[in-house]
């Protein structure tokens, strides 16, 4: 599978197929082993405060939590469900209005029960980030694995 | 002044907090908005399809319970403290401790310890049991005018 296959593949299940996601518009434009990317356009309907077109939180927060969550399914050797067990962010300086926002996350490490990942939110530049996360996923959770959920290990990346 | 504190100034005279969301895009598309006919600020966010994180469950993302959590804190810091500026969020923690259900969530916060330009508040969203949370949060917030906030805040 080439890269643009696995994003489309990736697009289709934690973007296309999963209803915040799809509704926040969010773009998946990266993945690999234990590192996912995605896009968030600016939009009205996302500002916190309209007297500067700044984003709110809200959709940051989403983003990073399914970015991280992304990274955890690309580091899965057998499909399982899991589920965000604690996000931390930092938010270290506004969004600009009308520019997209980029997330990329790392799992950097998977024990059997726990899923570590960190991420970053930037303008385009990694290095001046506008908000960093830190999110740990329970792994084996209960309910039926989700094509999201199992997709890193059937994509075998 | 900001168009959400001259709202916060009609909303104190009129009682209607639910307005105070109006002022805010991302709330009113997430249909996130206080309330108080308990007597108690609470913050609610309807149910709408647009939430689901797993459609198998089903469950709501949950960066959407994060999200309301941060405006539950907001929503909290406007209505009840003395506050001069829009509180500019620092951090936040969620823990999410249950799967949330496709209905409304209801969230509350109280500070946990205010300082002249840093405020600590806990928020606590549940569903139809207020003594089983679905997810937890701390948040930090400069709460001082914008004149005195570092540049990048």
């Amino acid at each position: 599978m080439d890269k643009a296959e696995r994003v489309a593949l990736f697009q289709k299940w934690f973007s296309d197929t999963i209803p915040h996601n799809r509704a926040l518009g969010l773009k998946v434009i990266g993945v690999r082993r234990g590192f996912a990317s995605m896009q968030l356009d600016w939009r009205e309907e996302l500002v916190g405060n309209p007297e500067t077109g700044v984003l709110a939180g809200g959709p940051l927060t989403a983003m990073l939590d399914g970015c991280c969550g992304m990274s955890v399914a690309t580091m899965l050797k057998q499909p399982e469900p899991f589920a965000t067990l604690d996000l931390r962010i930092d938010y270290v300086r506004p969004a600009e209005p009308g520019k997209p926002v980029i997330a990329e996350a790392e799992c950097y490490r998977v024990t059997r029960s726990v899923a570590f990942t960190r991420a970053f939110a930037h303008h385009g530049d990694p290095k001046d980030p506008i908000a960093a996360a830190a999110g740990t996923f329970m792994l084996g959770t209960k309910g039926k694995v989700t094509r999201a959920q199992s997709i890193g290990a059937e994509a075998k990346i | 002044m900001s168009a959400l504190l001259e709202r916060l100034a009609e909303v104190r005279k009129s009682g209607d907090v639910a307005r105070l969301a109006e002022a805010i895009p991302y709330a009113r598309w997430m249909r996130i908005a206080p309330e108080n006919g308990t007597g108690e600020l609470l913050t609610r966010m309807r149910y709408h399809d647009d939430l689901i994180g797993n459609t198998f469950l089903p469950a709501i993302h949950g960066g959407t319970l994060g999200a309301m959590l941060e405006m539950a804190a907001i929503f909290h810091l406007l209505w009840e403290t003395e506050t001069e500026a829009v509180p500019k969020i620092v951090n936040i923690t969620v823990d999410y401790l249950r799967s949330a259900r496709p209905v409304d969530v209801l969230a509350a916060a109280k500070v946990t310890k205010q300082g002249r330009r840093m405020v600590n508040v806990f928020a606590e969203a549940w569903q139809d049991d207020r003594s089983k949370p679905v997810a937890t949060a701390n948040a930090h917030f400069l709460v001082k005018s914008a004149d005195d906030a570092p540049p990048s805040l």
